[in-house]
């Protein structure tokens, strides 16, 4: 059950590439359902289960690809 | 993971300190002919350039994609092997530099988007039950909140104002930066700033659920939204890149020449092609959005370029909206007996001809509230009947009277047609079975709309419709004054979707341009819809293209402005094959080496960006 809403905003995404990067490696975490990485706007939005995951491993992700991590927000869905 | 971190925060001192390195060399080599340190210098330059390419070509790795960085370290390691370490030095250095170059003037077509969230307050002052006024986060202000803004200030919430009195410019709503004055009761919209005067507003939305939130969230979407081109390039690069690749492993296998090789992997990165069309999307939507055109993505834009027919709802859009009564014809002395009549009858309608006439009676100060009605009957697309103190009132068109057995004097028939064609709408009362009064109700054509059809015209439409559900002759006065070419009148809300279907079928791209009210059908059934001046959730929704403002300047940019997009987008990928194509071309005439095609390749992609970016001030000289 996907029951929360992960909201990153990130540093300025560059290359089309990170994209992917970011998509596929938040994708493999257990408890993450769709995964949206908007490359302009530089922000990854992403529907979790919040038994399984949370949103600071999401970020934890995200940083160690290197890339930095502005601000978490977090909704219910 | 630190070591990455620090690499990645300090690339453009990497960059910098490559060009240092390269310049010492060059300059021991030919004014002290030291080869020795033009040998080492461009060596640890080609070393400290490399990390963080490579970093990236082996994180794209771990993610299963072979990247432009994974060629360009393969490249660069290969010509370090072979001792050609000025070589490997320079394309590290260009592809640094352009990479810095690229996110400098990328930033800059992604602007408007940013100046937008820039808008949005981080904080609100809200006051407490006690009367204190508590600065909070704006995620932490609830509805039903009471804040508190100050002149300056940006208005953190969508509320009402319960206090106060002041000037709201809506730029970041509707695209006009225009003072609106706000007072009790009055609506305003979080991310407008309050230019003057003091307000309390309590939070009627707040968070991501204002109108401005959701703006800047269509827009980001809007950005990311991938045009058919963007897809298809997309899906190229995919399998681009590792060919690439491959192909340089069977140059070397069947030429043997390593150098040939290692230069094939640079000539073969991708670079102006992947970034020449999304860059000028995003130009391009980030130019509307700052005029409060919110267009839906790439493909809406693409599919816009390409709209030859605009059907436009008459009511809302091509008028003002609003009807009222402008003409009075009356046959006895008892004007006011009737017209309070008429009113009492109508309050039991919510027609919008009804209401004009209930209107004009309040305005004439006449208490038609105060009569009682006997028992009344209403007959769809006719008019209403009813029995008021014993007298029989029919209130309605020419229909219910003729149904009803009412036959107008000569006068009144003349009356009666030239109202029509002033493309009135009539309400015509009678009374115990004699016309007393004639009333021409009319909805003021938009004074800017005939210049701003001709200039859609100009710009490539080739059809503009009018549907309406209003009569035949009202909708051929109003198309004649605006030079729409076909009219469809008297049509029920579904038999819109239909004409816009039979458009379809005919081959023709049908754009509808609606007030997104009651159109959603027709809005969603058109290749693009188009909502016009309400920012109301459905239409958004429903729509391609949203109007943030009710205004005809700003449906004619948005159209240039698509067709100056796909043109722009076409551009791009024009000269990004071209330059694969001379990149080709000298690397068989052996003109092209790797430092040089490299910067063949830099250079491409700000050309790309540059040409985008003419997108960012398009139509900014000249007010439409």
């Amino acid at each position: 059950m996907m029951n929360k809403k992960v909201i990153l905003q990130l540093d300025a995404l560059t290359c089309p590439s990170c994209l992917t990067k970011i998509e596929t490696a938040i994708k493999a975490e257990p408890g993450v359902g769709t995964v949206k990485v908007l490359f302009n706007a530089g922000k990854v939005k992403a529907d979790i289960d919040d038994s399984q995951t949370n949103a600071e491993k999401l970020s934890d992700i995200v940083t160690k690809l290197g890339y930095e991590v502005e601000k978490v927000k977090v909704k219910d869905l | 993971m630190k070591f990455q971190l620090f690499i990645q925060k300090h690339t453009n001192q990497i960059t910098g300190a490559t060009a240092a390195l390269i310049v010492l060399g060059y300059l021991s080599k030919y004014f002290l002919g030291n080869n020795l340190i033009y040998q080492v210098s461009l060596a640890v330059a080609s070393i400290i350039a490399v990390i963080p390419i490579a970093m990236h070509a082996y994180q794209a790795l771990r993610a299963k994609t072979i990247s432009i960085e994974l060629l360009v370290t393969i490249a660069v390691i290969g010509a370090f092997i072979i001792g050609e370490y000025n070589e490997s030095a320079v394309v590290t250095f260009l592809f640094l530099f352009g990479n810095y170059l690229e996110q400098k003037t990328l930033s800059k077509t992604r602007a408007s988007i940013k100046s937008l969230t820039e808008m949005a307050p981080t904080t609100a002052e809200v006051v407490q039950a006690d009367g204190s006024i508590e600065e909070v986060d704006v995620d932490d202000v609830d509805v039903n909140d009471v804040v508190l803004v100050k002149t300056g200030a940006a208005i953190p919430v969508d509320g009402v104002v319960v206090e106060g009195n002041g000037y709201a410019d809506e730029a970041a709503v509707t695209g006009e930066s225009r003072a609106v004055n706000k007072t009790l009761t009055d609506k305003v919209y979080s991310g407008t700033i309050l230019s003057n005067g003091f307000l309390k507003i309590k939070a009627t939305k707040v968070g991501d659920d204002t109108t401005f939130a959701k703006i800047v969230e269509l827009v980001e979407d809007a950005q990311d939204t991938k045009s058919h081109a963007e897809k298809f390039i997309d899906r190229f690069a995919q399998y681009y890149t590792p060919a690439v690749l491959i192909i340089a492993l069977l140059v070397f296998i069947f030429s043997r020449d390593f150098k040939l090789a290692i230069t094939v992997l640079v000539l073969g990165c991708p670079g102006a092609l992947v970034i020449g069309a999304p860059v000028s999307n995003v130009a391009g939507i980030g130019n509307g959005a700052k005029r409060g055109i919110l267009i839906k993505g790439g493909e809406v834009m693409d599919t816009f370029a390409r709209i030859d027919t605009f059907v436009f709802d008459k009511t809302g859009t091509l008028t003002k909206g609003t009807t009222s009564v402008s003409e009075v014809k009356s046959y006895n002395d008892t004007l006011n007996t009737t017209l309070l009549m008429a009113a009492k009858v109508e309050s039991l309608s919510d027609h919008p001809l009804g209401r004009a006439i209930e209107q004009y009676a309040t305005a004439q100060q006449l208490q038609y509230h105060d009569l009682k009605i006997d028992n009344s009957e209403t007959i769809k697309g006719q008019g209403i009947i009813a029995q008021i103190n014993g007298q029989r009132i029919a209130v309605g068109n020419l229909k219910l009277m003729t149904a009803s057995e009412i036959v107008l004097t000569a006068q009144q028939q003349v009356d009666l047609t030239k109202l029509q064609e002033q493309g009135s709408s009539v309400v015509i009362v009678a009374i115990d079975q004699a016309v007393t009064a004639i009333f021409g109700i009319s909805d003021e054509v938009r004074p800017e709309a005939a210049a701003a059809l001709a200039a859609l015209k100009q710009a490539g439409a080739k059809h503009l419709v009018m549907l309406t559900g209003d009569n035949q002759k009202t909708a051929d006065y109003v198309a004649q004054q605006l030079g729409i070419d076909e009219v469809r009148a008297e049509l029920m809300p579904d038999q819109k979707v239909n004409f816009v279907k039979e458009f379809q079928a005919a081959g023709q791209k049908v754009a509808f341009v609606g007030d997104g009210i009651n159109d959603s059908p027709s809005l969603a059934t058109a290749d693009i819809g188009i909502a016009m001046g309400s920012g109301t959730d459905v239409a958004i929704e429903t729509s391609d293209v949203v109007l943030m403002q009710s205004s005809f300047s700003a449906l004619v940019h948005a159209y240039k402005l698509a067709k100056k997009t796909v043109l722009n987008t076409r551009e791009n990928i024009v000269i990004a094959i071209s330059v694969v194509a001379f990149l080709l071309l000298g690397l068989i005439a052996g003109f092209i080496y790797m430092a040089s095609g490299m910067f063949v390749h830099e250079a491409s992609i700000l050309v790309v960006i540059f040409n985008a970016m003419r997108l960012i001030s398009y139509g900014k000289s000249k007010e439409l």
